[in-house]
């Protein structure tokens, strides 16, 4: 049986969050993924980021398109509905159920092979209709399923495990999201677990589309020498634009800053995002300067991390379509239908 | 042909051939309002280009005062006001039959015919003489050939005037220039001609109980009523009017007054396949959630439509049909899709799909669509046509009971999942194959995992065969147990209901069993807009004492009513716009009845069916009463 259920073992003294809850309860199946993917990585920090966000598992919504990276979402919160749709095509899927009731928290899990190239449409129509989810790129720079063909992200000059040679340039995807207007943008690292759970928490607490690209090595086609989304690469070549701390409502501030360096960003819920400027010269609040700079940090051969955008969330899906606040999966029967006496009414102008 | 004394009185039929883009729809539009308005039964249709301005459009009108409206291609009148068709124009008119044409220009000698009489106006001299600006011209000179028709046909000038004044209520001036209009095409025409022509109207009182509404128009109400939140979509003609009829009546009946905040959502998607995960997705949530589109939105939606299948998610989709494949001819009419959408999808699939023949059946049928796709957990198509979808018919007053409450199918309360011991999305509790749904959100206990990759009956991932056998079986027994519940197929059999006065039916909903023995040798079946002709066909050969019964599919799968009416024949016609034969195959594929018995008629060249397309179809195989068949058409 290719379905594996995860034995739940509470174990005394462990830490539960607000709700009384430990991480436990936000874990999901086992997962069968390759030992050391990077994919679980990002599983273990979101189940983190939702333990220490005190969120209740029901009250989640998790979607994925198809890939390895789109399994993940059966790997954390049980409690929650999972959607694994069809590939490259999540995002729409996530804009209905939104559109339907606004009320849940909403995450999609998508790979690079899924946003990037099939889907690569129906991920930027999602950031322009800002759709009110966080959304997860795991970028290995391989389609993994499929068993290790070049995906769109993969570098000019990267290797594949055959040993052929990448020659068409890559689809970086924050550039993407910066271009198009998503409102929060952030690039992490799997293997960065620190760095990648406060930016997955304020990215659930951002009032819009946020999006992560997280680089997610793939150990079994894509972690060789020459390739540019591997561990070591990755390691040696992130540059940590911006440090994120994400302060809950409750907690208090953990983190010391020097004066200065720390711009504090309010969340709609009362939580706040700390930016703290690695680069003295970059400003996450300013797109036309964060595209130049991450390009030239690109240009270094070096990959741009942390928080690296992030503005008020602005109208999103249901703002521009003016609809009510209540779910609409709430609205009663009574409240929809004219009846028959309007049924009339109209009719009198059918000539 | 009619031949008594009053040949022609309110039984015609006449076409207008303009250049799009010059504002004739509208008058067109005041025509087939003007001659509903005198209670006389017609219906129009619009024969369009792709294209927003510059070529040919034609807008046919028949009157029948039998209350057969299926198209008519026998014009006794042709009112030819673009050169650039007036060769095919003038060939159209039959023999003996009239065309006003604007003789500001004089017509071609090769143009010109002896079997039938031309009326010529100077209609563009005329506008100019009497409006200022090039635009009002052109727009005037169509009010001038209506003006025109007044007098010709016999059209009462107080209805016209009357819906011009509803018109122009708030714009005096055009209202003037309209009624100026008007008075110079009729004194035109009084002052030169024999007014009125043999073939005009009389008042009558035969559309009280009507309205005159597209089948859109009617959907789009259908989908309000039943409740519907979600709506995607991206245009594509003939369906665009369906999510604006949607949008209006949404934006009238849903609103909230307080806040002004609205109780639904469309969302334009950025293509079809992303307007069907939006559908799914709210279906998911539980929202009804529908999309319109066309044949090339369904190819697109293939993938997803099979996700919903199997995911068992409601989802309602219409398919306006147009002429295929590919881009085909997006302004003409076909039954191309109705293999598509009955097995949409790779794989093992088969979906739920309703065949409306009216604009008052796509108003029953969007809200029938709804009710199943959620009781039996499944994508459902409501499949109509350009014809039904965007021409306006004459149908009797819809009519609604307030005590309809939607049917939601197997939901699961949150006190309902506390109190189960478990939950499992895909077990057959009931043994009747529909299994109980949870909506994310609601309760722990109803968490699951919604895929389209293989599961098991508890929801799990599988790629074991027995599970995955246990529960596509189930799926395939559940989409065949809705045979019984779409809507029964219409059956007239022996000479019912065929009196001489006017089609012998008008499809009630209704699910009660069909007969299951016949007299007739003869059988017909056919599906949708071909109705309306069928059934005028069927009726005068009932009249000339061949019997033939008729059965109309409304829905798939289909139940044993159809099946009993192709056995109890010895021979079926089936009557359907597709060169493929896509009914015949269906009924072959999906009953026991050999396929030898069956035999198509098919009409594929993007018109509306008429009469003379099944009879001369008939003729083929049967002997068809000669008098009924155009000259030269007899086997
Ligand atoms: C329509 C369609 N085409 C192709 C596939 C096959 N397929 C499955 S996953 C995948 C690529 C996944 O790559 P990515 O999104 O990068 O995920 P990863 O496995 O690398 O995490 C492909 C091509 C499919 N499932 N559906
Ligand atoms: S193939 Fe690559 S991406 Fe897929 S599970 Fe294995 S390591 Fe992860
Ligand atoms: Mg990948």
């Amino acid at each position: 049986m290719s379905y594996i259920t995860k034995p739940v073992a509470r174990h005394k003294g462990d830490r539960t969050n607000g709700l009384g809850l430990t991480t436990r309860d936000y874990e999901g199946s086992m997962s069968t993924l390759c030992a050391g993917c990077g994919h679980d990585s990002v599983t273990a920090a979101l189940i983190q980021a939702f333990w220490e966000l005190d969120v209740e598992p029901h009250r989640v919504a998790k979607l994925s398109g198809i890939g390895c990276s789109s399994k993940t979402p059966t790997y954390f919160i049980k409690e929650a509905h999972g959607f694994n749709s069809v590939h490259g095509r999540m995002p729409s899927i996530a804009a209905g159920a939104n559109a339907a009731n606004r009320d849940l928290l909403y995450v999609g899990i998508s790979g690079d092979g899924d946003s990037l190239s099939i889907g690569l449409g129906q991920f930027c129509h999602a950031i322009r209709r800002n759709v009110n989810m966080l959304y997860v790129l795991e970028n290995n720079g391989v389609y993994g399923l499929t068993k290790g063909q070049f995906s769109a992200s993969a570098d000019i000059g990267s290797k594949s495990k055959k040993g052929e040679v990448n020659r068409q340039g890559p689809i970086d995807p924050v550039s993407v999201a910066l271009t198009l207007g998503a409102t929060f943008v952030a690039r992490s690292f799997s293997g960065d677990k620190q760095q990648l759970v406060p930016i997955l928490e304020a990215g659930l607490e951002h009032d819009g589309f946020a999006f992560v690209d997280v680089i997610s090595p793939c150990v079994t086609f894509n972690d060789h020498v020459g390739s540019t989304k591997s561990y070591a690469y990755t390691r040696t070549h992130m540059h940590e634009v911006v440090q994120t701390d994400f302060v809950p409502i409750r907690s208090e501030i953990r983190t010391e800053y020097a004066e200065g360096t720390v711009r504090e960003v309010k969340m709609h819920d009362g939580s706040s995002v700390r930016l703290r400027k690695v680069d003295d010269d970059y400003d996450p609040t300013d797109r036309h300067a964060a595209i130049e700079y991450l390009g030239s940090v690109a240009d270094q051969g070096e990959i741009a991390t942390g928080l690296l955008y992030l503005a008020e969330a602005g109208e999103d899906l249901h703002r521009f379509s003016a609809t009510v606040d209540q779910p609409l999966v709430s609205l009663g029967y009574e409240e929809l239908c004219p009846g028959s006496e309007v049924l009339r009414e109209v009719q009198k102008e059918w000539w | 042909m009619v031949t008594s004394g009053d040949f022609g009185v309110n039984d015609f039929a006449f076409k207008v051939a303009t250049v799009n883009g010059t504002g004739s729809a509208s008058a067109n539009g005041l025509l087939l309002q003007a001659l509903f308005r005198m209670g006389i039964p017609v219906s129009g249709k619009n024969v369009f280009p792709s294209n927003i301005q510059g070529l040919p459009t034609w807008y046919e009108i028949r009157v029948n005062k039998d209350s057969y409206t299926a198209r008519s291609p026998d014009f006794h009148l042709v009112v030819a006001m673009n050169p650039q068709s007036y060769g095919r124009d003038i060939e159209e008119v039959v023999s003996g039959g009239w065309i006003l044409y604007d003789d500001t220009k004089p017509l071609e000698e090769e143009l010109v015919r002896d079997d039938v009489t031309f009326l010529g106006l100077p209609l563009a001299e005329m506008c100019v003489r009497e409006f200022e600006g090039s635009r009002t011209r052109i727009l005037m000179k169509n009010i001038t050939y209506v003006g025109a028709l007044v007098a010709l046909l016999d059209i009462d000038v107080e209805v016209v005037k009357g819906m011009l004044q509803e018109k122009f209520s708030h714009k005096q001036h055009l209202m003037e220039a309209n009624f100026r209009a008007i008075e110079m095409g009729a004194s035109a025409a009084r002052e030169r001609f024999d007014c009125p022509l043999p073939i005009r109207l009389e008042r009558m009182d035969a559309t009280s109980d009507c309205v005159m509404v597209t089948g859109n128009a009617a959907a789009a109400l259908g989908c309000v009523y039943a409740g519907a939140t979600v709506g995607a979509w991206y245009p594509i003609t003939p369906s665009t009017s369906l999510m604006d009829g949607f949008t209006e009546y949404c934006e009238r009946f849903r609103v909230d007054p307080e806040t002004g905040k609205k109780k639904f959502c469309i969302i334009q998607a950025e293509d079809e396949l992303a307007a069907a995960g939006m559908v799914i997705g709210a279906g998911w949530m539980g929202a009804r959630a529908f999309t319109p589109t066309s044949g090339p939105g369904i190819s697109l939606m293939s993938e997803f439509i099979g996700l919903a299948y199997y995911a068992e998610i409601p989802s309602v989709f219409f398919d306006v049909q147009r002429t295929g494949p590919s881009t085909g001819m997006p302004t003409r009419t076909q039954q191309g899709d109705l293999m598509l959408t009955a097995y949409a999808s790779h794989g093992d699939t088969k979906h739920i799909v309703l065949f409306p023949a009216d604009p008052k059946e796509c108003f029953e049928f969007a809200v029938a669509a709804f009710d199943l796709a959620e009781r039996f957990q499944t994508p459902t198509f409501v499949v109509s046509d350009l014809d039904i979808g965007m021409n306006d018919w004459m149908i009797p007053r819809l009519e609604w009971d307030d005590e309809y409450r939607p049917d939601r199918g197997k939901v699961l309360s949150a006190a309902e999942l506390e109190e189960a011991e478990s939950f499992y999305r895909y077990l057959d509790v009931d043994g009747d194959h529909v299994p109980y749904r949870s909506l994310p959100g609601v309760h722990p206990k109803g968490a699951y995992f919604t895929r389209g990759s293989g599961h098991d009956k508890y929801g799990r991932y599988t790629e074991g065969s027995d599970e995955y056998i246990e529960v596509v079986d189930r799926i395939l027994k559940k989409v065949e147990s809705a045979a019984d519940s779409v809507p029964e197929p219409e059956v007239l059999a022996g000479s019912h209901g065929s009196n001489g006065a006017g089609p012998s039916s008008r499809g009630e909903l209704s699910n009660g069993a069909g007969p299951t023995s016949y007299d007739a040798r003869y059988g017909l079946v056919s599906i949708g807009g071909c109705h309306w002709a069928v059934l005028e066909a069927r009726d005068e050969l009932t009249r000339r004492g061949l019997d033939v019964d008729y059965l109309r599919v409304r829905g798939f799968p289909f139940n044993q009513t159809v099946e009993d009416f192709l056995v109890g024949h010895e021979r079926i016609f089936v009557i359907e716009q597709n060169r493929d034969e896509q009914l015949r195959k269906l009924l072959t594929i999906e009953t026991g009845c050999p396929k030898e018995k069956l035999t198509s008629i098919t009409y594929y060249g993007g018109q509306p069916l008429s009469k003379g397309h099944v009879l001369e179809g008939l003729a083929q195989h049967i002997d068809v009463p000669p008098e009924l068949l155009p000259a030269g058409a007899a086997p």
